[in-house]
């Protein structure tokens, strides 16, 4: 029975090392790697719940004559999925240009420096 | 699965952030087998053209822009670690009270799920669930998810194009004027490859021609607005890339592409709106035509039109304001 959660635990795991690639990081391309990570774990996560056991892709085939209707998997967690991977990457673009941005009022990506950086012109 | 992990792992690790995006790419395409082992292959198809494609030419597009070294010296920071594991520690428990995975009877298949498979064929007559319930069913929230992206495409472009018209407009000027074959404004483009050019003069007719596939044979297979979008910029970028980006801005120019990515916003809009002028509701393709299931055909071979476009449009957009940016004097080491 350990098996059957397998998926899900893959998931979590995904799902911390993106947690943790994102707070542990002071790169910001990092921290947006880290964000695409999570981001795929919650991926997986909704594509494990749409799953049968022994179903077929959501597209209607004809049934052979005498053989049982086929089973299908959700659809309506693929459509969901397929819409976020889109907006994920458009989103994560914006904040690659943010990072752009950053990159030239400060000459720097790495968060800790920014900060160094403010402090040095609150002085 | 454990490839999956064991890629992460190295992703978290390793410091230049070049390889970090390089596994990324990886990471997302052993996804994309995952997804078509577990019967998802139209977001199989997506993950595979988007996570392992574009993402990894934006990121190195940016990586070009800000440098590929993280600061040397590994950091390891206890609270993030205690609260990861924390959070890890409270999801393991919580899948104990979760269904069985793969079981039929689980609640997700349970509620509107059954409808779909058992009425969509017959009120849609499209033969793939996925493109009927996207643009049929759920013809707002694809909508909502266009707009997104349509704003985000327009975001990156404001943010990123804020500099080159207040400080360099004249020496833009000046270098078109020099025929702009002296400046290689892709940043990433090679003059002299010659396998590349080559293999990518092949390649380019194919990949546009099986982006129109997925455009138009969605409804049968899988496939649909969003993968098609994303494929024929994807096409369109290794154009940019292997032979410049003038070349490519004279085959698709930069104004071109914004109106196309406002264009496949108000094509699908439109085809709501022709809805409520024709006795229906917005987005009810049903009164399109005289028979609701043809109706619904044209209607969403219109939508994904619309969503194709602007998807395109958006990527390529995008990818122009990170090239664009690019001086020669940062241009990436190769």
């Amino acid at each position: 029975m350990y098996f059957s959660y397998f998926n899900y635990w893959i998931f979590i795991i995904l799902l911390m090392i993106g947690l943790y690639t994102v707070m542990s990081r002071s790169n910001l391309v990092k921290k947006l790697i880290g964000l695409s990570l999570f981001q795929i774990s919650v991926f997986l996560f909704y594509i494990s719940m749409g799953k049968i056991t022994g179903g077929t892709a959501p597209i209607v085939v004809e049934a052979l004559e005498g053989a049982p209707e086929p089973v299908y998997s959700n659809p309506l967690p693929h459509v969901l999925i397929l819409t976020a991977i889109v907006v994920g990457v458009a989103t994560t673009a914006l904040g690659l240009s943010l990072v752009v941005r950053i990159k030239e009022t400060f000459g720097t990506i790495d968060e800790d420096e920014i900060l160094e950086l403010e402090l040095e012109e609150d002085k | 699965m454990f490839l999956l992990v064991a890629g992460a792992l190295t992703v978290l690790t390793v410091r230049n952030l070049f390889v970090a995006t390089m596994l990324l790419g990886i990471v997302s395409f052993i996804m994309a087998l995952v997804f078509i082992s577990l019967d998802a292959v139209d977001v199989a198809f997506t993950e595979a053209a988007v996570g392992a494609g574009i993402s990894t030419v934006l990121y190195i597009g940016t990586l070009a822009l800000v440098g590929s070294q993280e600061k040397a010296g590994i950091k390891v920071a206890p609270g993030a670690m205690a609260i990861c594991l924390a959070v890890g520690a409270v999801l393991v428990y919580a899948t104990y009270q979760l269904p069985t995975y793969g079981s039929p009877d689980n609640p997700v298949h349970t509620h509107v799920a059954p409808r779909y498979i058992q009425t969509s064929p017959i009120e849609i007559g499209v033969p793939n669930m996925v493109t009927s319930v996207l643009s049929s069913y759920r013809g707002f929230d694809t909508f909502g998810e266009t707009t997104v992206v349509f704003t985000a495409g327009i975001g990156v472009l404001l943010i990123l194009s804020q500099r080159r018209r207040r400080k360099s407009d004249e020496e833009e000027e000046k270098s078109t004027a020099k025929n702009g074959q002296s400046r290689n404004l892709s940043g990433i483009g090679s003059d002299h490859d010659l396998i590349p050019h080559v293999i990518a003069k092949l390649l380019i007719p194919f990949i546009l021609l099986f982006a129109l596939y997925v455009q138009f044979h969605g409804d049968y297979g899988p496939g649909g607005g969003f993968q098609a979008g994303v494929i024929f910029a994807a096409g369109f970028i290794l154009y940019a890339l292997i032979f410049g980006l003038q070349f490519t801005q004279r085959v698709l120019s930069q104004n071109a592409v914004l109106y196309l990515i406002a264009f496949g916003v108000l094509l699908y809009g439109g085809v709501g709106v022709v809805g409520i002028l024709m006795g229906g509701n917005f987005l009810d393709y049903n009164v399109l035509s005289s028979d609701p299931v043809s109706g619904q055909h044209l209607g969403i071979l219109l939508i994904e039109l619309g969503v194709g476009i602007t998807v395109a449009a958006a990527m390529l957009a995008i990818y122009y304001a990170f090239v664009g940016r690019a001086d020669p004097v940062s241009k990436m080491p190769d």
